[in-house]
């Protein structure tokens, strides 16, 4: 018992962050380890309950030694490493990455984006106006482009789908986190429904050859939903009330439940505003569900209302 | 994993495209017949399937090939028999330019219109199709055929330019290089290019790794011998795995894929891995502009590369090795195909190799037209039958590479090194070139010079010499600069001609060798236009992961954009360098962080846009 104790316990790791010494479990990232000095880092594309895809780039530190930055969601802790978070540097980086994306994508229902906007001084508006949307968006050929003007700054802008009941899909305000993508993937729901299509700045969530969802492979689980930091994934009923211009959390009331619809008794928290249940979500800490529901938990309690309307 | 399919069916030519390549299906779940029904079609994959996903590349080039694109039909077919989902097979197929998912004619002309190109009449070439085919991707008959053309990043052919490859979908598929391309047109299927790979120092003393170039006949494994071939793999298993690496430590030898990391080192780590298998990978992606001394061996002396790769894998432990070759050499590929069925029939490959008792074996993968599959974990991904995109760092390639297992990647040009560094012995082999930089390198001479080609010199030699070799400026113009490394790389001015062509010469100067690129431009050439041409090229190459290289690359192009078009608005100097440093600094991989460099070093060396901005 003692010796496997032995075997499996894992050691610590002693490193610096911005200058204060820290000890953290070996494995850790740099994330966990500035989180455990309150320290904190901005994040975009991590999500609590997937691996990391580390391409947003929004959280990179400085470490002593590296040529290029490192970001701190992935990058694993070592002994001796002296990192910094909050080097001229870091905040160039920073800074850069949120003005890149918020002039290229629609951040308005981001709800970390404007914290983050402020706090590295990014200004999106030196790149130019945003360009409109583009129709032909999901078909661009790979390695091909029709050349800029530079009169406006090119955007993810392109029309909102909107091809069944239960939610829609904005691209334009999409930052391509492939969280949605690992949700739907091997990752938790193995269903395959979309993937990154194309390349470069014309990368793109996709069905194959943009079919609709209901002749995709689509379950509505909702998965990508609940994983989606942009809101470019949402329920129709949140989309609409937004349309509408009601949408207010601040009156919304969070109910937990547990599922009535099968013996796995997954948990559900209840958006609810004015008597409707406005969206459904399902804590990210619960053992077995790790966020994930599916499409009864997701949208059959709201289906029953919404029919009631 | 439940595979839910479409509900379309493959043509005969699609189903035989996809069959010639996997043989016959062997049961319903993999694409004899089909359920259908309430739940659409579903199919369940075994795990031998699944682990036939890296034949999807293959298989969609296949298809390509054989239809001219493919069709939902064709995806789900192929996605059918090899287990994967219909969505996913469309991210990995929408992300090579060489695939089209939207029907094409079955004549295509890709015509290069990158930079060395550009100096030698692309722009007339472009012009003459588009008077006959329409513009751009516009589907004309001609001559009876349906025909289109589209513009291409370099082929890789700018010794011969201006460059055009020509592709004709069918059942027996043909693939065309026409370079020079000019003039080519009018016939175009008649006029392909020159079988046999020449350079200008052909049979000159002192060549090395152009030795043979020229004068073996590369599809004879007989005169490759007669010429020294497989002396240095007899001498290899005299070494003894740790011996070869031993020499190879002594010699120095930095790899020749643009990053110069110490090969030695590299094999000795995969070679000290316990787990198995190991990989070995030879990059011959070879996408970087003006870049192709890879090709010119390959089509040269394919037998080299086949036996420097049968010393790695002896060296390193590797039982199997890929050829990741760039989709744009057909007759590269062809010429190593044939190459490495030779070997096998002799007994050079294969279970028990020459009799000493190790087994090797290796196969080619084509790329589909991603620069960014000669990224070193990108290239994996590729293989692996997922979208081009290089992995995060740690873990490298010596610990998590191929598969998920030590792998050793190195450049064609690094490779055929070894021969003679395991003939002579490491130490002789560190006597060439600096002390750093040791051995000969191959330089890509080409743009505004009277004789571009492939030139081989020890390192030390000097951007003039180099220049004087490929005599000097065509037509004796004077020079405006030097694109020194590729578009990766920077520019030089006219002035900096005794630069060291050697690595620390380079990083002395705050330049780069590269791919070993050389291109020289003129003072009738538009610089700011050839800049824009680099900012579309890393536009279009970029993976699309990391927001820094996604969005960056773009902005770069439109502020430089502003500049030609005189419509500024003061700033964009400084957004350049701005953006440039972000790239630089928080980029996952090399293409993002090298993708301002070269337009940065126009501005800051050349004085290009000085005044302006
Ligand atoms: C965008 C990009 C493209 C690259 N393309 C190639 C290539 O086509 N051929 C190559 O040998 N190396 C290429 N490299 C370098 C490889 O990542 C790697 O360093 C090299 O293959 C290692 O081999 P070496 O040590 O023999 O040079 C590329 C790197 C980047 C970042
Ligand atoms: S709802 Fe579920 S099945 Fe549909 S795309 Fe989202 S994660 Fe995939
Ligand atoms: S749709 Fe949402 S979850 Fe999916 S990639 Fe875009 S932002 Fe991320
Ligand atoms: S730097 Fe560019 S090419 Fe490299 S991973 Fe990022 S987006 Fe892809
Ligand atoms: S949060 Fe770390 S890269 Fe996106
Ligand atoms: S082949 Fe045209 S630039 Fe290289």
């Amino acid at each position: 018992m003692g010796e496997m104790q032995h075997l499996t316990a894992r050691r610590m790791v002693d490193l610096e962050i911005d200058g204060e010494p820290v000890r953290v479990l070996e494995g850790s990232t740099i994330l966990d380890a500035c989180r455990g000095l309150g320290i904190d880092t901005p994040t975009l594309c991590y999500g609590e309950t997937l691996r990391p895809a580390n391409v947003c780039r929004v959280c990179v530190v400085e470490l002593e030694g590296a040529r290029v930055l490192a970001p701190a969601c992935s990058r694993k802790v070592e002994p001796g490493m002296k990192v910094r978070t909050d080097s001229e540097r870091v905040r160039h980086s920073r800074k850069l990455v949120l003005e890149l994306l918020s002039s290229s994508v629609d951040l308005s229902t981001t709800p970390a984006a404007a914290g983050y906007l402020e706090r590295y001084g990014a200004e999106p508006e030196r790149h130019g106006p945003p360009a409109p949307a583009d129709p032909g968006r999901d078909r661009r050929r790979a390695g091909h482009h029709e050349e800029p003007d530079g009169q406006t700054a090119a955007t993810a802008a392109s029309p909102i789908k909107i091809d069944n009941e239960l939610y829609v899909r904005d691209y334009s305000k999409c930052i391509l986190c492939y969280k949605c993508v690992d949700v739907c993937g091997e990752q938790h729901q193995n269903t395959f429904a979309i993937a990154v299509a194309g390349r470069g700045f014309d990368a793109r969530i996709s069905t194959e050859y943009v079919a609709p969802l209901p002749e995709s492979a689509c379950v509505y689980c909702g998965n990508c939903i609940a994983v989606c930091p942009t809101g470019a994934l949402m329920f129709t009923s949140e989309h609409e009330l937004r349309a509408e211009g009601v949408w207010d959390e601040a009156r919304q009331e969070r109910t937990d439940t547990i599922c009535p619809y099968c013996g796995v008794g997954c948990n559900l928290t209840l958006h609810v505003q004015d008597n409707r249940i406005v969206k459904v979500t399902s804590p990210d800490d619960h053992d077995i569900t790790r966020g994930n529901l599916c499409v009864k938990g997701r949208f059959g309690v709201q289906h029953v209302n919404a029919r009631g309307r | 994993m439940d595979l839910r399919l479409l509900e379309v069916s493959p043509t005969g030519a699609e189903r035989a495209a996809v069959d010639g390549l996997l043989g016959p299906p062997a049961s319903g779940w993999d694409g004899g017949e089909r359920r259908t029904g309430a739940t659409g079609n579903v199919a369940r994959g075994g795990h031998r399937a699944r682990a036939r996903r890296d034949q999807l590349l293959p298989v969609l080039l296949a298809v390509q090939e054989r239809v001219g694109w493919i069709s939902p039909g064709a995806l789900n077919y192929a996605c059918q028999r090899l287990t994967v989902p219909p969505a996913d097979a469309y991210g990995v197929a929408s992300f090579y330019a060489l695939l089209s998912l939207e029907p094409r004619p079955s004549r295509v002309v890709h015509v290069c219109d990158d930079l060395a190109c550009r100096c030698s009449g692309s722009g007339a070439l472009i012009a003459e199709l588009e008077d006959r085919l329409g513009p751009e991707g516009a589907v004309a008959e001609d001559g009876g055929t349906a025909s289109a053309w589209f513009r291409s990043p370099c082929l890789g052919q700018c010794d011969r330019a201006p460059a055009a490859l020509l592709t004709i979908a069918g059942d027996e598929p043909e693939e065309h290089v026409l370079a020079p391309a000019r003039g080519a047109l009018p016939g175009l299927e008649g006029a392909a290019v020159d079988p046999v790979a020449r350079v200008p120092q052909q049979g000159e003393p002192g060549l090395r790794l152009l030795r043979r170039v020229g004068r073996v006949d590369p599809r004879s494994l007989d005169d490759y011998r007669a010429h020294g071939g497989y002396a240095a793999l007899r001498r290899a298993c005299e070494l003894g795995p740790e011996g070869v690496i031993r020499e190879l430590v002594e010699s120095k030898l930095l790899g020749r894929g643009g990053a110069a990391f110490p090969t030695g080192r590299k094999w000795d780590a995969v070679a000290r891995q316990p787990a198995r298998p190991h990989y070995l990978v030879c990059n011959a992606d070879e996408s970087e502009p003006g870049t192709f001394k890879d090709r010119v061996i390959m089509e040269g002396d394919p037998f080299a590369l086949v036996e420097a790769m049968t010393i790695a894998a002896y060296a390193t432990g590797c039982a199997h090795g890929y050829i990741y070759l760039r989709g744009e050499y057909p007759q590269a590929r062809g010429l190593l195909e044939h190459a490495i069925a030779e070997a096998r029939r002799r007994g050079y490959l294969g279970e028990d190799i020459v009799g000493h008792g190790f087994a090797f074996d290796l196969e080619i993968r084509r790329g589909a037209g991603a620069y960014i599959c000669g990224e070193e974990t990108a290239i994996f991904n590729s293989i692996e039958g997922f979208r081009g995109e290089p992995r995060n760092k740690p873990p490298f390639p010596v610990d998590e590479g191929l598969f998920g297992k030590p792998t050793v990647v190195n450049n064609v040009e690094t490779l055929v090194n070894v021969l003679d560094i395991v003939l002579e012995g490491g130490s002789a082999y560190a006597q060439i070139g600096t002390d750093a930089s040791t051995g000969t390198k191959l330089f890509c001479v080409s743009g505004h010079v009277e004789r571009p080609g492939v030139y081989e010199v020890p390192f030390g030699s000097t951007l003039g010499e180099m220049l004087s070799l490929a005599g000097g400026v065509r037509g004796g113009r004077s020079l405006q600069a030097v694109l020194l490394g590729g578009a990766a790389g920077g520019f030089v001015r006219p002035d900096e001609l005794d630069l060291p062509l050697s690595f620390e010469g380079a990083r002395a100067a705050s330049v780069t060798l590269g791919s070993g690129v050389v291109l020289a431009f003129d003072d009738t050439v538009d610089l700011p236009r050839m800049l824009m041409r680099i900012a579309a090229f890393f536009r279009d190459e970029s993976c699309g992961q990391c927001v820094p290289c996604r969005v960056g690359t773009v902005r770069q192009e439109e502020a430089l954009a502003r500049l030609l078009g005189g419509r500024g608005r003061g700033d964009e100097l400084a957004l350049i360098a701005e953006v440039g440093r972000c790239m630089r600094d928080a980029s996952i991989c090399g293409l993002g962080q090298t993708a301002s460099g070269a337009i940065e070093s126009a501005i800051g060396r050349l004085g290009v846009f000085a005044g302006k901005g």
